[in-house]
Protein backbone atom coordinates (compact mmCIF):
# COMPACT_ATOMS: atom_id res chain seq x y z
CA UNK A 1 0.00 0.00 0.00
CA UNK A 2 1.61 3.14 -0.91
CA UNK A 3 0.84 6.48 2.03
CA UNK A 4 -2.08 8.55 1.33
CA UNK A 5 -2.58 11.86 1.95
CA UNK A 6 -5.26 14.16 2.28
CA UNK A 7 -4.46 17.64 0.73
CA UNK A 8 -8.55 19.22 0.63
CA UNK A 9 -10.59 18.91 3.23
CA UNK A 10 -14.59 21.15 3.51
CA UNK A 11 -17.56 21.05 5.45
CA UNK A 12 -20.49 23.04 4.67
CA UNK A 13 -22.74 24.35 7.89
CA UNK A 14 -24.77 21.40 8.79
CA UNK A 15 -28.66 22.55 9.87
CA UNK A 16 -31.97 22.10 8.05
CA UNK A 17 -31.88 23.23 4.67
CA UNK A 18 -35.27 22.86 3.17
CA UNK A 19 -34.86 25.22 0.12
CA UNK A 20 -31.84 23.01 -0.97
CA UNK A 21 -31.53 19.67 -2.47
CA UNK A 22 -29.33 16.93 -1.42
CA UNK A 23 -26.51 17.56 -4.76
CA UNK A 24 -26.05 21.14 -4.07
CA UNK A 25 -25.14 20.57 -0.67
CA UNK A 26 -22.84 17.60 -1.70
CA UNK A 27 -21.80 19.93 -4.61
CA UNK A 28 -20.66 23.13 -1.93
CA UNK A 29 -18.77 21.00 0.43
CA UNK A 30 -17.06 19.22 -3.11
CA UNK A 31 -16.42 22.49 -4.89
CA UNK A 32 -14.78 23.99 -1.12
CA UNK A 33 -12.52 21.06 -0.35
CA UNK A 34 -11.44 21.25 -4.41
CA UNK A 35 -10.72 25.09 -3.53
CA UNK A 36 -8.72 24.38 -0.49
CA UNK A 37 -6.63 21.43 -2.71
CA UNK A 38 -6.37 23.89 -5.06
CA UNK A 39 -6.60 21.50 -7.89
CA UNK A 40 -9.79 21.17 -10.41
CA UNK A 41 -12.29 18.92 -11.24
CA UNK A 42 -10.36 17.79 -13.88
CA UNK A 43 -7.94 16.30 -11.79
CA UNK A 44 -10.23 13.78 -10.30
CA UNK A 45 -9.94 10.68 -11.15
CA UNK A 46 -12.91 9.01 -8.90
CA UNK A 47 -15.65 10.01 -6.55
CA UNK A 48 -16.91 7.93 -3.45
CA UNK A 49 -19.73 9.29 -2.26
CA UNK A 50 -21.41 8.18 1.15
CA UNK A 51 -25.84 8.80 1.51
CA UNK A 52 -28.02 6.85 3.30
CA UNK A 53 -31.54 7.72 2.79
CA UNK A 54 -31.27 8.29 -0.90
CA UNK A 55 -32.02 5.86 -3.16
CA UNK A 56 -30.51 7.23 -6.47
CA UNK A 57 -27.05 8.13 -7.23
CA UNK A 58 -25.99 10.99 -4.88
CA UNK A 59 -22.51 10.99 -6.24
CA UNK A 60 -23.45 11.12 -9.75
CA UNK A 61 -26.13 13.89 -8.62
CA UNK A 62 -22.95 15.75 -7.03
CA UNK A 63 -20.96 15.05 -10.66
CA UNK A 64 -24.36 17.46 -12.26
CA UNK A 65 -23.67 20.26 -10.45
CA UNK A 66 -20.03 20.52 -10.42
CA UNK A 67 -18.25 18.98 -13.49
CA UNK A 68 -19.71 15.51 -15.72
CA UNK A 69 -15.95 14.25 -16.19
CA UNK A 70 -17.71 10.82 -16.76
CA UNK A 71 -15.32 9.60 -14.13
CA UNK A 72 -16.15 6.19 -12.30
CA UNK A 73 -18.82 6.89 -9.34
CA UNK A 74 -19.06 4.81 -6.31
CA UNK A 75 -21.95 5.29 -3.77
CA UNK A 76 -21.79 3.54 -0.18
CA UNK A 77 -24.60 3.24 2.09
CA UNK A 78 -23.31 2.42 5.61
CA UNK A 79 -26.18 3.57 8.49
CA UNK A 80 -24.13 6.09 9.99
CA UNK A 81 -20.86 4.95 8.74
CA UNK A 82 -22.15 5.88 5.26
CA UNK A 83 -19.58 8.54 4.64
CA UNK A 84 -16.86 7.84 6.34
CA UNK A 85 -16.84 4.16 4.17
CA UNK A 86 -16.52 6.07 1.33
CA UNK A 87 -13.96 7.52 2.59
CA UNK A 88 -12.29 4.55 3.07
CA UNK A 89 -12.63 3.15 -0.10
CA UNK A 90 -11.22 6.44 -1.46
CA UNK A 91 -8.29 5.55 0.64
CA UNK A 92 -7.84 2.14 -0.67
CA UNK A 93 -7.98 3.47 -4.35
CA UNK A 94 -5.48 5.56 -3.97
CA UNK A 95 -3.15 2.92 -1.46
CA UNK A 96 -3.39 0.45 -4.46
CA UNK A 97 -1.92 2.65 -7.25
CA UNK A 98 -5.50 2.90 -8.95
CA UNK A 99 -5.87 6.06 -9.02
CA UNK A 100 -2.94 9.41 -8.21
CA UNK A 101 -6.21 11.66 -6.80
CA UNK A 102 -9.64 11.17 -5.36
CA UNK A 103 -12.91 12.38 -3.76
CA UNK A 104 -14.69 11.50 -1.32
CA UNK A 105 -18.01 13.34 -0.25
CA UNK A 106 -20.42 12.56 1.97
CA UNK A 107 -24.22 13.95 2.05
CA UNK A 108 -27.58 13.39 3.77
CA UNK A 109 -30.89 15.79 3.49
CA UNK A 110 -33.16 14.08 6.85
CA UNK A 111 -35.49 17.33 7.63
CA UNK A 112 -37.05 16.71 10.56
CA UNK A 113 -37.42 12.92 10.26
CA UNK A 114 -34.18 11.21 11.31
CA UNK A 115 -34.59 6.84 12.47
CA UNK A 116 -37.53 7.16 13.77
CA UNK A 117 -39.17 8.54 10.14
CA UNK A 118 -39.76 5.31 8.48
CA UNK A 119 -41.83 3.02 10.38
CA UNK A 120 -43.97 -0.18 8.88
CA UNK A 121 -47.24 -1.65 8.81
CA UNK A 122 -48.25 0.08 12.63
CA UNK A 123 -50.33 -3.28 13.89
CA UNK A 124 -47.60 -5.35 13.07
CA UNK A 125 -44.79 -2.76 14.40
CA UNK A 126 -42.99 -4.28 17.64
CA UNK A 127 -41.95 -0.66 18.17
CA UNK A 128 -42.71 -0.22 22.16
CA UNK A 129 -44.93 -3.53 22.18
CA UNK A 130 -41.93 -5.74 22.43
CA UNK A 131 -39.36 -3.18 23.76
CA UNK A 132 -37.71 -0.30 21.81
CA UNK A 133 -35.64 -0.20 18.84
CA UNK A 134 -35.10 3.25 18.20
CA UNK A 135 -31.72 4.52 18.78
CA UNK A 136 -32.73 6.74 21.61
CA UNK A 137 -33.91 3.26 23.56
CA UNK A 138 -31.15 1.42 22.29
CA UNK A 139 -28.27 4.14 23.16
CA UNK A 140 -30.12 4.49 26.87
CA UNK A 141 -30.03 0.64 27.58
CA UNK A 142 -25.98 0.23 25.91
CA UNK A 143 -25.68 3.37 28.60
CA UNK A 144 -27.66 1.82 31.63
CA UNK A 145 -25.13 -1.56 30.86
CA UNK A 146 -22.34 0.50 31.91
CA UNK A 147 -24.34 1.73 34.97
CA UNK A 148 -24.82 -1.50 35.58
CA UNK A 149 -21.23 -2.29 35.57
CA UNK A 150 -19.52 0.12 37.11
CA UNK A 151 -22.17 2.23 39.03
CA UNK A 152 -22.07 5.69 36.07
CA UNK A 153 -24.35 8.10 37.10
CA UNK A 154 -26.68 9.92 34.57
CA UNK A 155 -24.76 13.43 35.69
CA UNK A 156 -21.97 11.64 34.43
CA UNK A 157 -23.24 11.67 31.11
CA UNK A 158 -24.93 14.75 31.07
CA UNK A 159 -21.17 15.66 31.12
CA UNK A 160 -20.52 14.84 27.78
CA UNK A 161 -23.52 17.14 26.51
CA UNK A 162 -21.97 19.41 28.89
CA UNK A 163 -18.76 19.47 27.60
CA UNK A 164 -19.55 19.03 23.85
CA UNK A 165 -22.03 21.98 23.57
CA UNK A 166 -19.47 24.41 25.13
CA UNK A 167 -16.97 22.92 22.33
CA UNK A 168 -19.90 24.02 19.83
CA UNK A 169 -19.56 27.56 20.86
CA UNK A 170 -16.67 27.85 18.65
CA UNK A 171 -17.59 26.02 15.55
CA UNK A 172 -19.45 28.76 13.40
CA UNK A 173 -19.83 25.41 11.41
CA UNK A 174 -21.93 23.59 14.14
CA UNK A 175 -25.99 22.88 13.79
CA UNK A 176 -26.40 24.28 16.87
CA UNK A 177 -23.55 26.56 19.01
CA UNK A 178 -25.49 26.67 22.47
CA UNK A 179 -24.12 26.06 25.75
CA UNK A 180 -26.18 23.97 28.53
CA UNK A 181 -24.95 24.12 32.56
CA UNK A 182 -25.20 20.52 33.99
CA UNK A 183 -28.59 21.43 35.40
CA UNK A 184 -29.83 22.32 32.37
CA UNK A 185 -28.68 19.16 30.70
CA UNK A 186 -30.13 17.21 33.28
CA UNK A 187 -33.40 19.00 33.25
CA UNK A 188 -34.08 18.75 29.97
CA UNK A 189 -36.67 16.72 29.00
CA UNK A 190 -36.09 12.92 28.90
CA UNK A 191 -36.15 11.21 25.61
CA UNK A 192 -34.95 7.67 26.94
CA UNK A 193 -33.66 7.45 30.29
CA UNK A 194 -30.87 8.68 30.98
CA UNK A 195 -30.70 10.47 27.86
CA UNK A 196 -32.29 13.78 27.59
CA UNK A 197 -33.56 15.86 24.67
CA UNK A 198 -29.84 17.87 24.85
CA UNK A 199 -28.15 14.67 25.31
CA UNK A 200 -29.56 13.33 21.85
CA UNK A 201 -27.87 14.17 18.55
CA UNK A 202 -30.24 16.41 16.03
CA UNK A 203 -31.31 15.28 12.49
CA UNK A 204 -30.21 17.74 10.09
CA UNK A 205 -29.11 18.46 6.33
CA UNK A 206 -25.32 18.46 5.81
CA UNK A 207 -22.28 17.75 3.44
CA UNK A 208 -18.17 17.14 4.00
CA UNK A 209 -15.50 16.34 1.28
CA UNK A 210 -12.16 14.98 1.29
CA UNK A 211 -9.68 15.44 -1.49
CA UNK A 212 -7.12 12.42 -1.36
CA UNK A 213 -4.09 11.51 -3.03
CA UNK A 214 -0.62 9.78 -2.58
CA UNK A 215 2.19 11.30 -0.36
CA UNK A 216 4.06 11.58 -3.46
CA UNK A 217 1.31 13.60 -5.26
CA UNK A 218 0.44 15.74 -2.45
CA UNK A 219 3.82 17.38 -1.71
CA UNK A 220 3.28 18.84 -5.67
CA UNK A 221 0.37 20.62 -3.88
CA UNK A 222 1.62 21.59 -0.63
CA UNK A 223 3.53 21.61 2.00
CA UNK A 224 1.69 20.44 4.63
CA UNK A 225 -0.13 16.87 3.86
CA UNK A 226 -2.05 15.19 5.84
CA UNK A 227 -1.12 11.37 6.25
CA UNK A 228 -4.01 8.75 6.80
CA UNK A 229 -2.04 6.41 8.91
CA UNK A 230 -4.59 4.30 9.78
CA UNK A 231 -7.67 3.47 8.26
CA UNK A 232 -9.90 0.43 9.33
CA UNK A 233 -13.26 -0.92 9.11
CA UNK A 234 -15.27 -3.72 11.46
CA UNK A 235 -18.53 -4.99 11.75
CA UNK A 236 -19.62 -6.70 14.98
CA UNK A 237 -18.59 -9.97 16.15
CA UNK A 238 -20.84 -12.45 17.90
CA UNK A 239 -21.68 -11.98 21.37
CA UNK A 240 -23.93 -13.02 23.78
CA UNK A 241 -26.50 -9.71 23.40
CA UNK A 242 -25.66 -8.66 20.63
CA UNK A 243 -29.09 -9.97 18.77
CA UNK A 244 -31.35 -8.28 21.67
CA UNK A 245 -28.84 -4.97 22.09
CA UNK A 246 -26.69 -3.87 19.89
CA UNK A 247 -23.00 -4.29 20.85
CA UNK A 248 -21.40 -0.86 19.71
CA UNK A 249 -18.61 -1.64 22.13
CA UNK A 250 -16.68 -4.33 21.14
CA UNK A 251 -16.56 -3.79 17.35
CA UNK A 252 -15.04 -0.58 18.59
CA UNK A 253 -12.55 -2.02 20.64
CA UNK A 254 -11.93 -4.03 17.48
CA UNK A 255 -11.27 -1.28 15.30
CA UNK A 256 -9.44 0.39 18.04
CA UNK A 257 -6.96 -2.03 17.90
CA UNK A 258 -6.26 -2.96 14.74
CA UNK A 259 -6.13 1.17 14.06
CA UNK A 260 -3.46 1.79 16.89
CA UNK A 261 -1.13 -0.82 15.33
CA UNK A 262 -1.50 0.04 11.88
CA UNK A 263 -0.77 3.86 12.71
CA UNK A 264 2.25 2.63 15.09
CA UNK A 265 0.77 4.41 17.93
CA UNK A 266 -0.89 4.25 21.04
CA UNK A 267 -3.90 6.42 22.73
CA UNK A 268 -1.71 8.24 24.81
CA UNK A 269 -0.19 9.96 21.60
CA UNK A 270 -3.51 11.17 20.21
CA UNK A 271 -3.83 15.13 20.27
CA UNK A 272 -7.63 14.79 19.63
CA UNK A 273 -10.82 12.10 19.16
CA UNK A 274 -13.64 12.76 17.07
CA UNK A 275 -16.39 10.00 18.19
CA UNK A 276 -19.50 9.03 17.33
CA UNK A 277 -21.55 10.81 20.34
CA UNK A 278 -25.14 9.86 18.83
CA UNK A 279 -26.29 10.15 22.50
CA UNK A 280 -23.99 11.42 25.38
CA UNK A 281 -24.42 7.85 26.98
CA UNK A 282 -22.25 6.82 23.91
CA UNK A 283 -19.40 9.03 24.20
CA UNK A 284 -18.60 7.93 27.58
CA UNK A 285 -18.42 4.03 26.28
CA UNK A 286 -15.93 4.88 23.65
CA UNK A 287 -13.66 6.56 26.09
CA UNK A 288 -13.37 3.04 26.84
CA UNK A 289 -13.08 0.88 23.83
CA UNK A 290 -10.63 3.75 22.32
CA UNK A 291 -8.77 3.15 25.12
CA UNK A 292 -8.73 6.52 26.25
CA UNK A 293 -9.02 5.31 29.65
CA UNK A 294 -9.33 2.07 31.54
CA UNK A 295 -12.39 0.24 32.09
CA UNK A 296 -15.28 1.46 34.20
CA UNK A 297 -13.02 5.34 34.39
CA UNK A 298 -15.19 7.09 31.75
CA UNK A 299 -17.00 8.68 34.54
CA UNK A 300 -13.99 9.85 36.02
CA UNK A 301 -12.63 11.05 33.18
CA UNK A 302 -14.99 13.35 31.59
CA UNK A 303 -15.06 15.13 35.12
CA UNK A 304 -11.30 15.39 35.30
CA UNK A 305 -11.57 17.66 32.33
CA UNK A 306 -9.00 15.80 30.50
CA UNK A 307 -11.24 15.64 27.53
CA UNK A 308 -12.26 18.63 27.09
CA UNK A 309 -10.71 21.65 25.48
CA UNK A 310 -7.45 22.75 27.43
CA UNK A 311 -7.55 19.51 29.10
CA UNK A 312 -9.56 21.12 32.09
CA UNK A 313 -13.15 21.60 33.29
CA UNK A 314 -14.12 25.57 32.46
CA UNK A 315 -14.31 27.76 35.72
CA UNK A 316 -17.81 28.40 34.79
CA UNK A 317 -18.64 24.53 35.48
CA UNK A 318 -16.25 23.49 38.03
CA UNK A 319 -18.54 24.09 41.06
CA UNK A 320 -21.15 21.61 39.47
CA UNK A 321 -18.46 19.03 38.11
CA UNK A 322 -16.80 19.22 41.67
CA UNK A 323 -19.11 16.38 43.09
CA UNK A 324 -18.38 14.24 40.47
CA UNK A 325 -14.95 14.28 40.34
CA UNK A 326 -12.35 11.83 41.74
CA UNK A 327 -9.12 13.74 42.92
CA UNK A 328 -7.02 10.81 43.05
CA UNK A 329 -7.68 10.17 38.95
CA UNK A 330 -4.89 10.69 36.94
CA UNK A 331 -5.95 10.74 33.04
CA UNK A 332 -3.84 7.98 31.17
CA UNK A 333 -4.36 10.13 27.78
CA UNK A 334 -5.14 13.90 27.25
CA UNK A 335 -6.93 13.57 23.65
CA UNK A 336 -9.67 16.45 23.54
CA UNK A 337 -12.60 14.95 22.59
CA UNK A 338 -15.09 16.37 20.07
CA UNK A 339 -13.52 19.88 19.53
CA UNK A 340 -15.73 20.22 16.96
CA UNK A 341 -19.03 20.06 19.65
CA UNK A 342 -19.51 16.45 18.34
CA UNK A 343 -22.71 14.79 16.86
CA UNK A 344 -24.33 16.25 19.73
CA UNK A 345 -24.14 20.05 18.57
CA UNK A 346 -22.38 19.81 15.58
CA UNK A 347 -25.21 18.03 13.86
CA UNK A 348 -25.66 14.49 12.34
CA UNK A 349 -26.65 14.35 8.91
CA UNK A 350 -25.98 10.19 8.46
CA UNK A 351 -23.86 10.44 5.24
CA UNK A 352 -22.12 13.74 5.87
CA UNK A 353 -20.82 12.58 9.22
CA UNK A 354 -17.97 10.17 8.56
CA UNK A 355 -16.41 12.65 6.11
CA UNK A 356 -16.83 15.41 8.07
CA UNK A 357 -15.01 14.09 11.20
CA UNK A 358 -12.13 13.73 9.34
CA UNK A 359 -12.59 17.32 7.80
CA UNK A 360 -12.58 18.60 11.48
CA UNK A 361 -9.42 16.26 12.25
CA UNK A 362 -7.60 18.09 9.16
CA UNK A 363 -8.53 21.84 9.98
CA UNK A 364 -6.54 21.09 13.62
CA UNK A 365 -3.41 19.54 12.18
CA UNK A 366 -3.25 22.61 10.27
CA UNK A 367 -4.21 25.06 13.08
CA UNK A 368 -6.95 25.86 11.15
CA UNK A 369 -9.50 25.31 13.72
CA UNK A 370 -9.63 29.02 15.09
CA UNK A 371 -11.30 29.44 18.91
CA UNK A 372 -11.90 25.41 18.98
CA UNK A 373 -8.32 24.39 18.15
CA UNK A 374 -6.43 22.11 19.98
CA UNK A 375 -2.89 23.62 20.60
CA UNK A 376 -0.53 21.89 19.02
CA UNK A 377 -2.18 19.26 17.00
CA UNK A 378 -0.12 16.28 15.85
CA UNK A 379 -2.48 13.16 15.52
CA UNK A 380 -6.10 13.06 15.72
CA UNK A 381 -8.74 9.82 15.29
CA UNK A 382 -11.70 10.46 13.90
CA UNK A 383 -14.73 7.32 14.82
CA UNK A 384 -17.93 6.62 13.07
CA UNK A 385 -20.11 3.63 14.29
CA UNK A 386 -23.09 2.47 12.57
CA UNK A 387 -25.76 0.69 14.03
CA UNK A 388 -26.37 -2.81 12.05
CA UNK A 389 -23.23 -2.68 12.28
CA UNK A 390 -20.10 -0.76 11.12
CA UNK A 391 -16.83 1.09 12.35
CA UNK A 392 -14.49 3.07 11.26
CA UNK A 393 -11.82 4.20 12.18
CA UNK A 394 -9.43 6.59 10.57
CA UNK A 395 -6.57 8.30 12.25
CA UNK A 396 -4.45 10.98 10.90
CA UNK A 397 -1.48 12.88 10.98
CA UNK A 398 0.69 15.63 10.66
CA UNK B 1 -47.97 -17.14 7.80
CA UNK B 2 -50.83 -16.52 5.96
CA UNK B 3 -51.30 -13.47 3.44
CA UNK B 4 -53.58 -10.87 3.80
CA UNK B 5 -56.39 -11.73 1.78
CA UNK B 6 -57.27 -14.22 4.12
CA UNK B 7 -61.00 -14.21 4.69
CA UNK B 8 -61.54 -15.67 8.31
CA UNK B 9 -59.30 -13.26 10.87
CA UNK B 10 -56.54 -14.64 12.37
CA UNK B 11 -54.90 -14.82 15.51
CA UNK B 12 -50.83 -14.37 14.99
CA UNK B 13 -47.60 -13.66 17.09
CA UNK B 14 -46.66 -10.63 16.33
CA UNK B 15 -43.03 -12.18 16.63
CA UNK B 16 -42.09 -15.33 15.08
CA UNK B 17 -39.97 -16.49 18.23
CA UNK B 18 -43.85 -16.62 20.53
CA UNK B 19 -45.66 -19.41 20.11
CA UNK B 20 -48.93 -19.34 20.44
CA UNK B 21 -51.22 -21.93 22.66
CA UNK B 22 -55.26 -22.14 22.86
CA UNK B 23 -55.18 -19.91 25.39
CA UNK B 24 -53.08 -16.77 26.39
CA UNK B 25 -51.43 -18.76 29.30
CA UNK B 26 -50.30 -21.39 27.18
CA UNK B 27 -48.37 -19.12 25.11
CA UNK B 28 -44.54 -19.44 25.23
CA UNK B 29 -41.39 -18.29 23.34
CA UNK B 30 -39.49 -20.89 21.06
CA UNK B 31 -35.80 -20.82 20.76
CA UNK B 32 -33.31 -22.80 18.28
CA UNK B 33 -30.23 -24.85 19.51
CA UNK B 34 -27.13 -24.95 17.35
CA UNK B 35 -26.09 -28.93 17.30
CA UNK B 36 -22.73 -27.52 16.38
CA UNK B 37 -21.69 -25.46 19.03
CA UNK B 38 -24.93 -25.42 21.31
CA UNK B 39 -25.27 -22.06 21.17
CA UNK B 40 -28.97 -21.02 22.02
CA UNK B 41 -30.94 -18.16 19.99
CA UNK B 42 -34.10 -16.44 20.54
CA UNK B 43 -36.92 -18.03 17.66
CA UNK B 44 -35.78 -19.88 14.29
CA UNK B 45 -32.38 -19.58 12.54
CA UNK B 46 -30.63 -20.92 9.45
CA UNK B 47 -27.17 -20.38 10.05
CA UNK B 48 -24.93 -20.38 13.33
CA UNK B 49 -24.33 -16.88 14.01
CA UNK B 50 -21.62 -17.77 16.46
CA UNK B 51 -19.67 -20.41 15.06
CA UNK B 52 -21.49 -20.76 10.89
CA UNK B 53 -22.81 -23.91 11.21
CA UNK B 54 -26.09 -24.70 9.00
CA UNK B 55 -29.06 -26.66 8.87
CA UNK B 56 -28.99 -28.39 12.46
CA UNK B 57 -31.06 -26.43 14.88
CA UNK B 58 -33.18 -28.07 17.93
CA UNK B 59 -36.13 -25.76 18.46
CA UNK B 60 -36.54 -25.11 22.46
CA UNK B 61 -39.06 -24.16 24.18
CA UNK B 62 -37.97 -20.85 26.38
CA UNK B 63 -37.98 -19.93 29.27
CA UNK B 64 -41.17 -17.62 30.92
CA UNK B 65 -39.13 -16.24 33.83
CA UNK B 66 -36.13 -14.19 34.08
CA UNK B 67 -34.23 -11.24 34.93
CA UNK B 68 -33.67 -7.97 33.70
CA UNK B 69 -30.52 -7.22 32.29
CA UNK B 70 -30.87 -3.56 31.52
CA UNK B 71 -33.93 -1.30 30.86
CA UNK B 72 -34.49 2.09 29.83
CA UNK B 73 -37.81 4.25 29.99
CA UNK B 74 -38.93 5.43 26.96
CA UNK B 75 -40.26 9.37 26.84
CA UNK B 76 -40.50 10.28 23.42
CA UNK B 77 -42.74 7.15 21.91
CA UNK B 78 -43.89 6.30 18.43
CA UNK B 79 -47.20 7.96 18.42
CA UNK B 80 -49.55 4.47 18.39
CA UNK B 81 -47.80 4.01 22.11
CA UNK B 82 -48.57 5.22 25.11
CA UNK B 83 -45.60 6.82 26.65
CA UNK B 84 -43.59 6.86 29.18
CA UNK B 85 -43.05 2.93 29.55
CA UNK B 86 -40.10 0.74 30.62
CA UNK B 87 -38.13 -0.49 27.50
CA UNK B 88 -35.73 -3.36 28.89
CA UNK B 89 -33.64 -6.92 27.85
CA UNK B 90 -34.45 -9.40 29.69
CA UNK B 91 -32.00 -12.70 30.76
CA UNK B 92 -34.52 -15.71 30.30
CA UNK B 93 -34.19 -18.26 32.94
CA UNK B 94 -32.34 -21.48 31.19
CA UNK B 95 -30.86 -18.82 28.40
CA UNK B 96 -31.89 -16.57 25.86
CA UNK B 97 -32.40 -12.46 25.93
CA UNK B 98 -35.33 -10.77 24.95
CA UNK B 99 -36.55 -7.05 24.12
CA UNK B 100 -39.64 -6.63 25.74
CA UNK B 101 -41.68 -3.93 27.89
CA UNK B 102 -42.02 -4.18 31.13
CA UNK B 103 -45.77 -3.73 32.54
CA UNK B 104 -46.80 -3.45 35.99
CA UNK B 105 -44.09 -1.01 37.65
CA UNK B 106 -44.34 2.70 37.68
CA UNK B 107 -42.09 3.86 34.74
CA UNK B 108 -39.85 5.76 37.10
CA UNK B 109 -36.08 5.38 37.20
CA UNK B 110 -35.94 5.02 40.89
CA UNK B 111 -39.12 2.26 40.46
CA UNK B 112 -36.14 -0.05 38.47
CA UNK B 113 -33.64 -2.42 38.93
CA UNK B 114 -30.64 -4.35 37.49
CA UNK B 115 -31.41 -7.93 38.03
CA UNK B 116 -35.25 -7.31 38.75
CA UNK B 117 -36.80 -10.85 38.55
CA UNK B 118 -39.96 -10.74 36.14
CA UNK B 119 -42.20 -13.50 34.41
CA UNK B 120 -43.65 -13.06 31.12
CA UNK B 121 -47.69 -12.59 30.35
CA UNK B 122 -48.95 -12.38 26.66
CA UNK B 123 -52.15 -10.19 25.05
CA UNK B 124 -53.20 -8.51 22.13
CA UNK B 125 -51.72 -5.64 20.91
CA UNK B 126 -53.04 -4.68 17.63
CA UNK B 127 -55.71 -5.72 14.36
CA UNK B 128 -54.99 -4.78 11.31
CA UNK B 129 -57.16 -3.90 8.22
CA UNK B 130 -58.16 -7.52 7.45
CA UNK B 131 -59.22 -8.23 11.10
CA UNK B 132 -56.38 -10.27 11.98
CA UNK B 133 -55.31 -10.00 15.81
CA UNK B 134 -51.78 -9.38 17.08
CA UNK B 135 -50.77 -10.96 20.31
CA UNK B 136 -47.43 -9.94 22.06
CA UNK B 137 -45.68 -10.76 25.29
CA UNK B 138 -44.84 -8.31 27.85
CA UNK B 139 -43.14 -8.86 31.42
CA UNK B 140 -43.89 -7.79 34.85
CA UNK B 141 -42.66 -8.51 38.16
CA UNK B 142 -42.72 -12.14 39.45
Amino acid sequence: MREVAIIGASMIKFGRFADRDLAQLGAQAATEALQDAGVEMKAIEALYSGNFYSTSGSGQRVLQQIGQTGIPVVNTANACASGSTAFREAFFAIGSGAYDMVMAVGSEQMGKQGLLGSRGDQATSLEGRVGSYMMPAVFGMAGMEHARQYGTQAEHFAMVAVKNHYHSTQNPLAQYQKEASLDEVMKGRMISYPNTLLMCCPTGDGAAAAILCSMDVARKYTTHPIKVAASVMTSDPYTERDLTLPDVNTLTRNAAKIAYEQAGIGPEDLSQVELHDCFATAELLHYENLGLCNDGEAGKHIASGAPWIGNRIPTKYQEDVAPFQDKSYVPKTKAVVNASGGLLSKGHPLGATGVANIAEIVFHLRGQAGGRQVENSKVGLAHVIGLGSACTIHVLQK
Amino acid sequence: MADSTTATPEVRPLVKHLTLGPTRDKDFLNGSRCSNCGELYVGPRLFCAKCSAAGSFETVRLGSTGQVYVWTIVYQATPYVKAPYIAAVIDLDGGGSVNANIVGVEPRPDAMKFGMRVKMSTEKVSEDDDGNSYIAYQFQPA
